[in-house]
C-alpha cells in the first residue's frame, strides 16, 4: 500500500495521471469541453518534467488521432483524450487506428452530441463508436478511470490483441468533480505491470514495412476477420490483466459489477457514474423490503456476455437505465439492446424494462430511480412486457 | 543552406544508383509521379519514412500483398498525411530522447500527396503541421485535379481547364476559378524552405528535395505532374509538356529559403507563348484563341510580378 498517494482528483486529472504513470511517449490532443483539463494537466506534467513525452498541439481532433496513428505506428506509446464532437471528428480515424492494429489509448469524457449543442453529459458519443473495434471500458469512479487506463495499455499492447482502447467516464459529473484517488508515488511498479515493448511491427527504416496498403475484395475481409479474432482475444487478456492488477495493486473491477444481487428479483442496470446513485437507491429500496440489486456494465467492447449472464441468473426483471438514444432502433436504449440480445441468444427470458435517462445531463436523482423502480414494478405486477423504451421525465 | 559544404547534384550521374521505389507498380503508362518519387527516394535514401495520403500514388503502389516501397511507408486517409507525419516525427523525437531509436540518427519524414490531399481536403492538417514546425518534408505532386477518382476539379485545377465536374457545356466552359497558389500560402507560414519544381528539370528538382530534407523544420516542394489520363495527351509526351510548362511560364521553378532569399532556379530568357502548352493537352482543346489570350495575360502578369520579386528579368518576353 506504500506505493500509493491518496489525493483528490477529478476523473479528467485521474486520466492525465494515468497517462503520466504509463510513461506515454507521445500525446496528441485537442481541447474540448469537458475533456480540456486532461490536455492541460498532461501539458503541465510535460512542462514540469514529470512526463518525458512529445506533445503535439494539433489543430483538430481529426489530426489528434491522425498524429496518434503516426506516432503509434512508429512504435511510441500513445495517448489522447476527447469528448463528443471531438470524438465524432475522430470517427473516421477510429476505424483506421483499429484496422492498423495500433494500441492507442484514449480517455473520453462522455458528452451529448449536437444539435442542439449541449456540452453536458450523456453517452451518445461513446455509443456512436460501437462498431469501430476499440476496446471500450466505462469507469464509474476517478480511481477506476486511473486504473482502467493503466489496464487499457496492458490489453491494447498485448500481441494477441493490438487494438486501440478507450476509457469512458461521465462528462462534468465525473470529469469535473473531485474524489480521493490512489495514484502511484513512483511509476516503476506501474511500468512493471505494463512494460514498454517496442518490438511490435512499426515504421522502422531498418526493417521497412508498408502500413495501410489497399486491400481489394480478395483480401479486405480477412483483415476484418483478424480484428474479430483480436477482439475475442481481448476478452481473456482483459480478464487476466484485471486479475494481475488485483494481485499487484489490490484493486480489480471485472467486466460486470454487481451490488446486492444474490437474492434480488429485480436488477437495475446502468453504466458510468450513475452506478453510484443506483447503489444508493438499492440500499434505500432494500430498507423498504424490495428485493432489488444493482448491475454495472464496465466493459462494453468486447461485450461481457458470460459475466452478464452470470450476474442475472437469479434475477426475474431487469431495469436498464440508458444514457443515450439509438434513434429508430429495435430498442432505443443502446445498452438495453445489447443486453437483450445477449440474454435472448442464450434463451434467458428476463423481462427487460428500458428507461432513457440523463440525456444532455438531465438530472437523475435517487428519487428518479426510486420512481422508475416503482413504475416498473407496477408494469411487472400487471404483467406488462415492454416493447419500447420509456423516456423518463421528458416533456412531450 | 546553400553553403558549398552541401553537395549539389550537377548531373544525373551524381544521383545515387540505389532504387527505393520498386518497379512493378500500377501507375498509368507515362505517369510522371513514378519518376518524381523515384528521384525523391534516391535523394532521401533508406533512412526515410514516407506518408502518403489517399491518391493515385497510394492506390497504385500498395495493392496488398504487394508494395513498391523499399522504405517504411504508411497511408492513413485522404486529409491527414501532414498530421500523421507530425505524429511520426514526434514519435522519433520521443523515442530518440528515450534511447529506443539511436539519437544520432537523422530519419527523414516525408509526406507525398496529390493536389486534392494537399490544397483541398488535406489543407488544414498541412497548415497545422507547418505552424507547429515539425521537421517533415511535404512533397505535393500536382496533377491539377482529382485524378484518382477520375478527373474532378480541385483547388489546383487551372482556369478554363476541362474536368468531369467542370465540363464544357453550352453555358459554362471548364473551371471558372484560377489555381490556388498553394506554395505561396505555405510560404506565408514562414517555414524554412519552400520550392516549386518540375520533373523535366530533374536535377533542379533533386537539389530541391535535398535542400528540403536538410532544413530544420518543415519544407514544402510543389512539383507539377502532367497526368496523361486527365490532361489528355499521348503518354510519351509527359516530359515534353512538363518542360513546356516552364518554357511558357505557366509554371515557374522557384525557391524561398528562410523566408528571405527568393530565387527563380530555372530562368527562361526567351519565353514561349502559352498556346504551345495549352494546345498540347486535350483538357484545353475547347479554348478559343481569345481564351488563350486571356490565359496569356494572366501569365504575363505573373511573370511581371515574379521578375519584380527577384529584382531582374529572370523570365523574358514571349518570343514564339
Amino acid at each position: 500500500m506504500d506505493m500509493w498517494e491518496r489525493i483528490p482528483l477529478t476523473s479528467n486529472y485521474a486520466a492525465a495521471y494515468a497517462a503520466k504513470d504509463a510513461d506515454v511517449d507521445v500525446v496528441a490532443a485537442y481541447p474540448i469541453t469537458p475533456q480540456t483539463p486532461v490536455v492541460e494537466k498532461v501539458a503541465e506534467f510535460i512542462a514540469n518534467g514529470e512526463l518525458n513525452a512529445e506533445m503535439i498541439h494539433v489543430e483538430s481532433e481529426h489530426s489528434a488521432l491522425s498524429a496518434c496513428i503516426g506516432a503509434s505506428a512508429t512504435g511510441a506509446r500513445t495517448f489522447t483524450a476527447t469528448s463528443s464532437q471531438g470524438l465524432e471528428l475522430m470517427h473516421e480515424m477510429l476505424y483506421i487506428a483499429s484496422g492498423m492494429r495500433l494500441p492507442i489509448v484514449m480517455a473520453i469524457a462522455a458528452r451529448a452530441l449536437s444539435a442542439p449543442i449541449n456540452i453536458w453529459c450523456d453517452y451518445s458519443d461513446m455509443f456512436a463508436t460501437r462498431d469501430s473495434s476499440w476496446i471500450t471500458m466505462i469507469a464509474s469512479t476517478a480511481q477506476e478511470v486511473y486504473d482502467s487506463i493503466i489496464q487499457a495499455y496492458k490489453v491494447a499492447e498485448n500481441p494477441e490483441v493490438l487494438l486501440p482502447a478507450m476509457v469512458v467516464y461521465d462528462g462534468f459529473i465525473m470529469s469535473h468533480t473531485y474524489e480521493p484517488v490512489n495514484v502511484a508515488k513512483d511509476r516503476a511498479p506501474i511500468l512493471e505491470y505494463i512494460p514498454k515493448n517496442y518490438s511490435r511491427p512499426r515504421l522502422d527504416p531498418e526493417n521497412p514495412i508498408t502500413f495501410g496498403a489497399i486491400a481489394d475484395p480478395n483480401w479486405y475481409y480477412e483483415f476484418k476477420y483478424q480484428q474479430v479474432v483480436a477482439m475475442r482475444n481481448a476478452y481473456e487478456v482483459l480478464r487476466k490483466a484485471d486479475e494481475e492488477f488485483d494481485k499487484r495493486f489490490g484493486r480489480s473491477y471485472g467486466f460486470v459489477e454487481t451490488y446486492r444481487i444474490d437474492d434480488a428479483e429485480t436488477a437495475i442496470v446502468t453504466y458510468g457514474g450513475l452506478y453510484g446513485t443506483v447503489r444508493e437507491v438499492v440500499d434505500i429500496l432494500r430498507e423498504k423490503g424490495a428485493k432489488v440489486g444493482g448491475i454495472k456494465i464496465r466493459v462494453f467492447r468486447p461485450f461481457p456476455h458470460k459475466e452478464l449472464v452470470d450476474s442475472v441468473k437469479n434475477v426475474k426483471h431487469l431495469i436498464v437505465l440508458d444514457r443515450a438514444i439509438s434513434f429508430g432502433g429495435a430498442l432505443e436504449g443502446p445498452m438495453a439492446m445489447e443486453i437483450l440480445t445477449t440474454l435472448r441468444l442464450r434463451s434467458i427470458d428476463v423481462d427487460l424494462y428500458n428507461y432513457i435517462v440523463g440525456i444532455g445531463q438531465r438530472s437523475v436523482t435517487e428519487l428518479d430511480i426510486i420512481n422508475i423502480y416503482y413504475h416498473a414494478s407496477k408494469l411487472i405486477e400487471k404483467g406488462v412486457r415492454l416493447t419500447e423504451s420509456i423516456y423518463w421525465g421528458v416533456r412531450e | 543552406m546553400s553553403s558549398p559544404s552541401i553537395p549539389i547534384y550537377k548531373s544525373l550521374f551524381d544521383l545515387p544508383r540505389e532504387e527505393y521505389f520498386a518497379p512493378g507498380h500500377g501507375l498509368c503508362a507515362g505517369c510522371l509521379v513514378g519518376p518524381i518519387v523515384r528521384i525523391l527516394l534516391k535523394v532521401a535514401g533508406p533512412n526515410t519514412i514516407v506518408v502518403t495520403p489517399t491518391g493515385c500514388l497510394e492506390v497504385s503502389t500498395t495493392l496488398y500483398p504487394y508494395t513498391s516501397w523499399r522504405v517504411p511507408w504508411i497511408h492513413v486517409a485522404f486529409e491527414n498525411a501532414a498530421a500523421v507525419a507530425s505524429g511520426i516525427e514526434a514519435a522519433i523525437k520521443s523515442l530518440q530522447k528515450k534511447g529506443v531509436i539511436d539519437p544520432s540518427r537523422r530519419i527523414n519524414v516525408i509526406a507525398i500527396g496529390g493536389d486534392g490531399g494537399t490544397v483541398d481536403i488535406g489543407f488544414q492538417a498541412l497548415s497545422g503541421m507547418l505552424e507547429r514546425g515539425h521537421r517533415v518534408m511535404y512533397v505535393l505532386y500536382d496533377n491539377e485535379a482529382y485524378m484518382n477518382t477520375g478527373i474532378q476539379r480541385s483547388g489546383a485545377t487551372p482556369i478554363m481547364a476541362w474536368t468531369t465536374t467542370t465540363p464544357i457545356g453550352k453555358v459554362v466552359k471548364g473551371k471558372l476559378q484560377t489555381k490556388k497558389p498553394i506554395a505561396e500560402i505555405v510560404a506565408a507560414h514562414r517555414v524554412p524552405y519552400v520550392a516549386t519544381a518540375n520533373p523535366a528539370y530533374y536535377i533542379d528538382m533533386a537539389n530541391k528535395f535535398r535542400k528540403g530534407l536538410l532544413v530544420d523544420g518543415p519544407s514544402f516542394i510543389h512539383v507539377i505532374q502532367p497526368c496523361t489520363t486527365g490532361w489528355r495527351f499521348d503518354p510519351r509526351y509527359g516530359i515534353k509538356i512538363s518542360r513546356l510548362a516552364t518554357e511558357t511560364a505557366m509554371w515557374i521553378n522557384w525557391e524561398l529559403e528562410n523566408n528571405e532569399v527568393f530565387r527563380v532556379t530555372v530562368p527562361v530568357p526567351k519565353r514561349k507563348h502559352v498556346k504551345h502548352y495549352l494546345r498540347a493537352q486535350g483538357r484545353f482543346a475547347h479554348l478559343t484563341d481569345e481564351d488563350i489570350n486571356v490565359i496569356q495575360k494572366y501569365v504575363d502578369k505573373e511573370v511581371e510580378r515574379i521578375n519584380k520579386l527577384v529584382g531582374k528579368e529572370v523570365i523574358g518576353p514571349v518570343v514564339e
